[in-house]
């Protein structure tokens, strides 16, 4: 993934920060709720909402089942539409063939259609490296771009900024890249907008090279699809003469006839839209319209290893719609840029771990950052269950096991850091399957409450330092259900 | 009908006025409740913190105790859940690791018959109207997997509503989670504390006496964090109000 996520922080310390943030906790609270309750909307004006949902679930399933055959259908296609097809294993090879096919043109620069693939390879980075300028396109894309930041959101990536910031980072930003802010910029929504259209104008007419992701690709005609509502992406699919797109090998699906039930789905549950105001659709090449010349990058990045598991390889039928991260009170705290990936929220602390394993702090920490609330599966359109694969990746954390890497079955080891945990644990399956030593043990807790400290020492802190401990009863329940004949000689008998 | 009470390990240990309060009321219903003194955990916290093979032993510890018993009832959102949602999906997992039906099989009895209190009153004993009387404002906390888990929906309301001098206020924000999760308290603290926190001036902006919920674990954090943030309001758990008569009214 991105090499600008290397070495994050676990999440609890990533975290810390944004929790103590007022402005980007106020940025983020009002955001998510605002798209939250447009979202509950658009979802309830569908009758048959659960029947796509499950036929969206079902739809992907099916495709990954069988998604070798998928993809060499789909390359077919392609090739027989007049593109060429390439195939990537790593973000690495991505890179490569994408600075290679830019380097064939003699062009120093492209535009770019807002695409997760290529934040998840650090194509721009890799870009720059060898001294290709890539343009983000997408308005959220170019403040982030813009500001040297940091995506914090899949649809929305600026949403930890409020206007005020945004309108500081165009005055001082937009004249570095080409054509400067309006002179007295405010911070209205249309002033905004109309200096990022000036700002990107110029950089569509120019562009000899776009460069795209795909939300969904036809294996049956080889036509890929990309949605969007700002127009930004048709102008980039359609204005350059060399359009290169970059896609994860997920995105397929068999026929035209399945786009039906995404494109119903996707619009309403990321914006909350019931239709979403770009549908653009392309199969090659046209002879006099549109690009000349097509490439289309077929991404793994740890996706075919991410397939072999049995649990975690619901996480691939994400559609990248959002929804999750607008439900989740973690993420609402937290902020995007704790989770250390293109991918944060719930569907990132499945997907990132699975993606690039468990190994680096972040990761292993990542299936952690939730509180298996469920608000995420109940409103995800493909019915990813995110608390059963947190809860799949936690037990990869501390019991290791069988996982595939790089194609190859390896058994991984627990990580460290959980010795402790894990002894409690044994310690805790020990005693309840004692239930006399189980009592004995309240009843020490109980004799001895005088003695409790109000705050804890140590790892305890952790709790007693927002949290007052919980009084021990005078007696364990069982006690006194034992005492009293199970209150049958209870004095004023409450049997 | 021969009824189990599943009181759970942290009820047992920390919150025996609960588990008094589910004999009494369920007695005054005319049900013949026993508590089964071998019973201990149902292993939610070892299998949601990731130690699942930890979980197994439990798990059969639990249908070992409870598979005899004509309906096992607990005060618990999590644990009921953990039961009916996650026993099963337990012994999909050793199948799936070729370790054979033994735990499916071992497990399968508990699973159908094991109902969290609310589920038990409105769905088995056909009532809503149990006879209480709870004069206080009250504000309804629907935990998470009681309401996305279980699916309890409007039964703890009804029950609530039914209580006679009890004044029920709607709570903002209700179906967010309170940010307890278990060992996630522990883990991810900050969040899990500013969650709290939020949730505790939700409750407080409804100008109710207590704060009512259907899982004492989730009420252990909420009620620390009112504790700390030294709010006037009081967790209670629902058992306690349903329990609550005009001759013996709780506290």
């Amino acid at each position: 993934m991105s090499g600008t996520f290397v070495g994050m922080p676990a999440f609890p310390k990533a975290a810390h920060e944004a929790v103590g943030n007022p402005t980007l906790r106020g940025n983020l609270r009002h955001a998510t709720h605002t798209i939250r309750a447009k979202r509950e909307k658009a979802v309830a004006e569908v009758s048959d909402w659960a029947e796509l949902r499950e036929a969206g679930k079902r739809i992907k399933d099916r495709t990954l089942r069988r998604l070798d055959h998928y993809l060499v259908q789909l390359e077919e296609s392609v090739v027989a539409a007049g593109g060429t097809v390439h195939w990537a294993a790593d973000a690495d090879e991505a890179n490569e063939i994408v600075t290679q096919l830019v380097q064939m043109t003699g062009e120093t620069e492209v535009v770019k259609v807002k695409s997760m693939a290529t934040q998840e390879i650090g194509l721009n980075e890799a870009l720059e490296a060898a001294g290709i300028r890539a343009y983000e396109t997408d308005l959220a894309e170019l403040i982030v771009q813009l500001g040297k930041d940091r995506p914090s959101h899949i649809l929305v990536p600026a949403i930890h900024r409020n206007r005020g910031e945004i309108r500081d980072i165009f005055e001082r930003e937009m004249s570095e890249w080409g054509r400067p802010a309006p002179e007295g910029l405010t911070d209205t929504p249309a002033e905004l907008a109309e200096a990022a259209r000036l700002h990107l104008r110029e950089k569509f007419l120019r562009a000899k090279v776009g460069i795209s992701g795909a939300n969904f690709m036809v294996a049956d005609t080889g036509t890929l699809v990309v949605v969007e509502s700002e127009g930004n992406g048709r102008m980039c699919l359609t204005l350059p003469e060399t359009l290169i797109s970059v896609v994860g090998i997920e995105k397929i699906v068999p026929t035209w006839q399945d786009l039906e039930v995404f494109l119903q789905t996707l619009p309403r549950s990321s914006t909350a839209e019931r239709m979403n105001p770009y549908t653009s659709t392309w199969t090659g090449t046209t002879d006099e319209d549109g690009p000349s010349t097509f490439h289309l990058v077929l991404l793994d990045n740890g996706r075919s290893d991410t397939l072999a598991d049995e649990v975690g390889r619901q996480a691939l039928r994400c559609i990248r719609c959002s929804a999750c991260l607008n439900v989740c009170p973690v993420y609402e705290r937290a902020g995007g840029h704790a989770y250390g990936s293109v991918y944060p929220g719930p569907i990132g602390a499945i997907l990132s771990p699975q993606l690039r394993g468990t190994e680096s702090e972040i990761d292993a920490s990542l299936p952690y950052a939730s509180s298996l609330c469920g608000a995420c599966y109940e409103v995800c359109p493909v019915a990813i269950d995110i608390p059963e694969v947190l809860v799949h990746l936690r037990e990869r954390v501390v019991q290791g096991g069988p996982v595939v890497r790089e194609g190859n079955k390896v058994v991984l080891k627990p990580a460290k850091g959980h010795a402790a945990e894990r002894a409690a644990m044994r310690a805790a399956r020990w005693t309840f399957a004692r239930p006399g030593v189980l009592r004995t043990g309240q009843r020490a807790a109980s004799r001895t409450r005088r003695l409790h400290p109000r705050s804890l020492p140590g790892p305890g802190k952790a709790w007693s330092g927002t949290r007052d401990l919980p009084a021990v009863p005078a007696e364990p329940f069982r006690d006194w259900w034992q005492r009293t004949d199970g209150g049958r000689s209870e004095k004023g008998g409450s049997k | 009908m021969r009824v189990a009470l599943f009181l759970t390990c942290v009820n047992d240990t920390l919150y025996p006025d609960t588990g008094r309060a589910v004999v009494k009321l369920l007695t005054r219903l005319g049900v013949d409740v026993d508590f089964p003194m071998s019973q201990t955990c149902c292993g939610q916290a070892h299998y949601n913190t990731g130690y699942r093979h930890e979980a197994e032993p439990l798990a059969r510890h639990f249908s070992d105790v409870f598979r005899d018993y004509e309906a096992i009832v607990t005060p618990s959102g999590s644990c009921g859940a953990m039961v009916r949602e996650l026993y099963p999906r337990m012994g999909e997992r050793a199948r799936a690791e070729g370790r054979g039906e033994g735990l499916a099989a071992a497990l399968a009895p508990v699973v159908p018959k094991t109902y969290e209190l609310t589920e038990f009153l409105v769905d088995v004993l056909g009532v809503t109207d149990v006879g209480a009387y709870y004069p206080h404002t009250v504000t309804y906390h629907p935990t998470c997997h009681g309401l996305r888990g279980l699916g309890l929906g409007d039964r703890p309301r009804r029950l609530l509503e039914a209580v006679k001098g009890l004044e029920l206020k709607e709570l903002p924000g209700a179906d967010e989670c309170c940010g307890f999760g278990g060992t996630f308290a522990l883990k991810n603290s900050d969040v899990s504390a500013a969650m709290g926190a939020d949730k505790v001036r939700n409750a407080e902006s409804t100008g109710a006496e207590v704060l009512c919920a259907a899982d004492n674990s989730c009420l252990m954090h909420i009620g620390g964090t009112m504790g700390r943030l030294e709010s006037g309001m009081r967790p209670v758990h629902i058992a306690e109000i349903l329990a609550s008569t005009e001759e013996e009214p709780a506290v």
